[in-house]
């Protein structure tokens, strides 16, 4: 093979790591049982891959070249191993099974790794097993999964490499230890563990999303490859929920370039530049609510989708169908009720029928000693105080909310509205 | 697998428990118990007598000391275990999850760390 082949091939290669090395990662930790093996096993057989192929060619089936390297790579490691230590018999088990004639069963005559679909939701639903704390659960998603590095992901959530590499490490050892299975669920827990797995995703999301200025560049990746994971979920389970996640997540992230101004302000839904909006993630944020709603098995992730979709549908904010909104809440609230989700609904509610309507339901909330920690009820409640010409009461409001207020753009927003009321 | 199943739950709610509500749930646990040992999946379990009969123990220095009560006040305390085989952890919660005393108190489950002899 000539220098300029040789040079095309090893490009394809780090393609074909770009693409497939997180389902090659899947299935090798089932064959292998183990995280950590898994892992060298995936770099040794990419190292193998480097060499052989510019000048053997380019297997007919990689993927399945690489599932076969990586294992017999990791044969060679526990035998190397067990040379060192003390000759273990689980490794001899281990290695027997390993050796064992099992290769030509897990590939089908198309030479499709069978399963493989399997091995990654696999891959997903013990990434997001609930004996795992939350930090956990997102941080080994993230790397397993979506394949970003510790220094990456440590960087995205704003904690210390060790820290994040310290989780890891923790979790890794709870999933062998503990013995989580590497399995999707059975059906008597399933929807259980996949709304887990889908609020993983979100929190990914949300983390990346609720980031708006300073760093914004490297957290909205995390919106990026929550995105990404939501269309692989749709993809391998096209479950109602994960279609309303993942259309929820689009149209959220249509308006990412019209929410915040030049300088890094929040710009409200109400006065953002729908000029701006992402067109092409609302008509595919749109088409899935449909999907999702149609399937009549929706929940709370299809619907707050549909609220999105309703507000994604009105050319100008005055033209939004406020009334649809409201209604879309009252499901909202009868399939999951929490408060957070009747404040929204109050919102709404004050757009419909006046700002009187919706204090109302903000002032029951407060009674009921609800929230009182949340900021943005605060902001909501001075929001309608100041529609209402309550002035002095809204500037308490708001007051309170600066408080509780963390991000810098957020508290810019409300000193702001404070000001802005002062001056009359 | 071999997973210890610590059951926790505040002591003083079975002093408190009516007599027939009491009864109701050691029946209760006698099902739970024969069903797992009809699975194979019981290895062992007991209930524990209340804190007020522990003794806690340590030696520093060479010198036994002894004080009276659990190594730790809690709001919860260890009143009983089960000793289980499952096959995995999965398979450990979902025992768990049918202990009696899941729904007063909590259970912690804790794999069984096995020593392999070397040959």
């Amino acid at each position: 093979m000539n220098d300029s082949a040789a040079a095309e091939l090893r490009e394809r290669i780090g393609e074909i790591y770009r693409a497939d090395s997180r389902r090659v990662l899947a299935t090798l930790i089932r064959l292998l049982g183990d995280f950590d093996l898994a892992e060298e096993a995936l770099h040794d057989a990419f190292a193998a891959a480097l060499e052989r192929w510019p000048r053997d060619g380019l297997p007919a089936n990689p993927r399945a070249w690489l599932i076969s390297a990586g294992r017999f790579k990791a044969v060679d490691r526990l035998r190397r191993r067990s040379r060192f230590e003390t000759a273990r018999a689980a490794i001899a088990g281990q290695m027997a099974e390993l050796e064992g004639p099992r290769i030509d069963r897990d590939f089908d005559e198309t030479g499709e790794a069978a399963g493989q679909t399997d091995d990654r939701l696999r891959l997903i639903f013990t990434c997001c097993h609930p004996a795992l704390s939350p930090d956990a659960r997102i941080a080994l998603t993230l790397r397993e999964v979506c394949g970003l590095t510790t220094e990456e992901i440590a960087r995205a959530f704003l904690v210390p490499v060790p820290t994040l590499a310290q989780r890891i490490v923790r979790a890794r050892a709870k999933i062998r230890d503990a013995k989580i299975p590497y399995e999707i669920p059975t059906r008597t827990d399933f929807a259980e563990r996949l709304d887990g797995v889908l609020h993983v995703v979100y929190l990914v999301f949300n983390e990346g999303y609720a980031a708006s200025s300073g760093d914004s560049l490297t957290r909205s990746d995390l919106s990026e490859e929550a995105i990404r994971l939501g269309r692989l979920l749709v993809e391998l389970l096209p479950d109602a929920e994960a279609l309303g996640l993942l259309a929820l997540m689009l149209l959220h992230d249509s308006r990412r370039g019209a929410r915040s101004s030049a300088s890094g302000d929040i710009v409200l839904l109400e006065e953002q530049d729908r000029s701006l909006w992402d067109g092409e993630r609302i008509a595919e944020g749109r088409a899935l609510v449909e999907r999702a709603l149609r399937s009549r098995r929706f929940g709370p992730f299809a619907l707050q989708a549909a609220i999105a979709a309703v507000h994604a549908e009105a050319p100008a904010a005055a033209d939004t169908d406020w009334a649809q909104i409201v209604g879309l809440y009252d499901v909202l609230l009868r399939t999951d009720p929490s408060p957070v989700v009747e404040l929204n609904r109050a919102v709404a509610v004050a757009m419909r029928d006046g700002a009187g309507a919706g204090l109302a339901i903000i002032d029951a909330i407060i009674e009921r000693g609800e929230l009182a920690g949340y900021q943005h009820l605060h902001a909501a409640q001075a929001d309608l105080l100041r529609r209402c010409g309550r002035s002095e009461e809204a500037a308490a409001a708001y007051e309170r909310a600066l408080a509780l207020a963390a991000q810098e753009p957020e508290r810019r927003f409300l000193e702001r509205r404070l000001r802005e009321l002062r001056e009359g | 697998m071999k997973y210890l199943c610590l059951i926790y739950d505040d002591e003083t709610i079975w002093t408190s428990m009516p007599g027939d509500q009491m009864e109701a749930v050691m029946s209760e646990y006698f099902a739970f118990t024969s069903d797992i040992q009809k699975n194979g999946q019981y290895l062992d379990g007991n209930a524990l007598q209340p804190t007020h009969t522990a003794t806690t123990v340590r030696v520093r220095n060479g010198k036994l000391s002894t004080t009276d009560g659990p190594f730790a006040e809690t709001k919860e305390q260890l009143g009983g275990y089960y000793l289980i085989e499952a096959k995995d952890l999965n398979e450990a919660i979902q025992i768990a999850g049918r202990i009696p005393s899941v729904r007063y108190g909590s259970v912690e489950i804790r794999p069984i760390q096995e020593f392999e002899e070397t040959q």
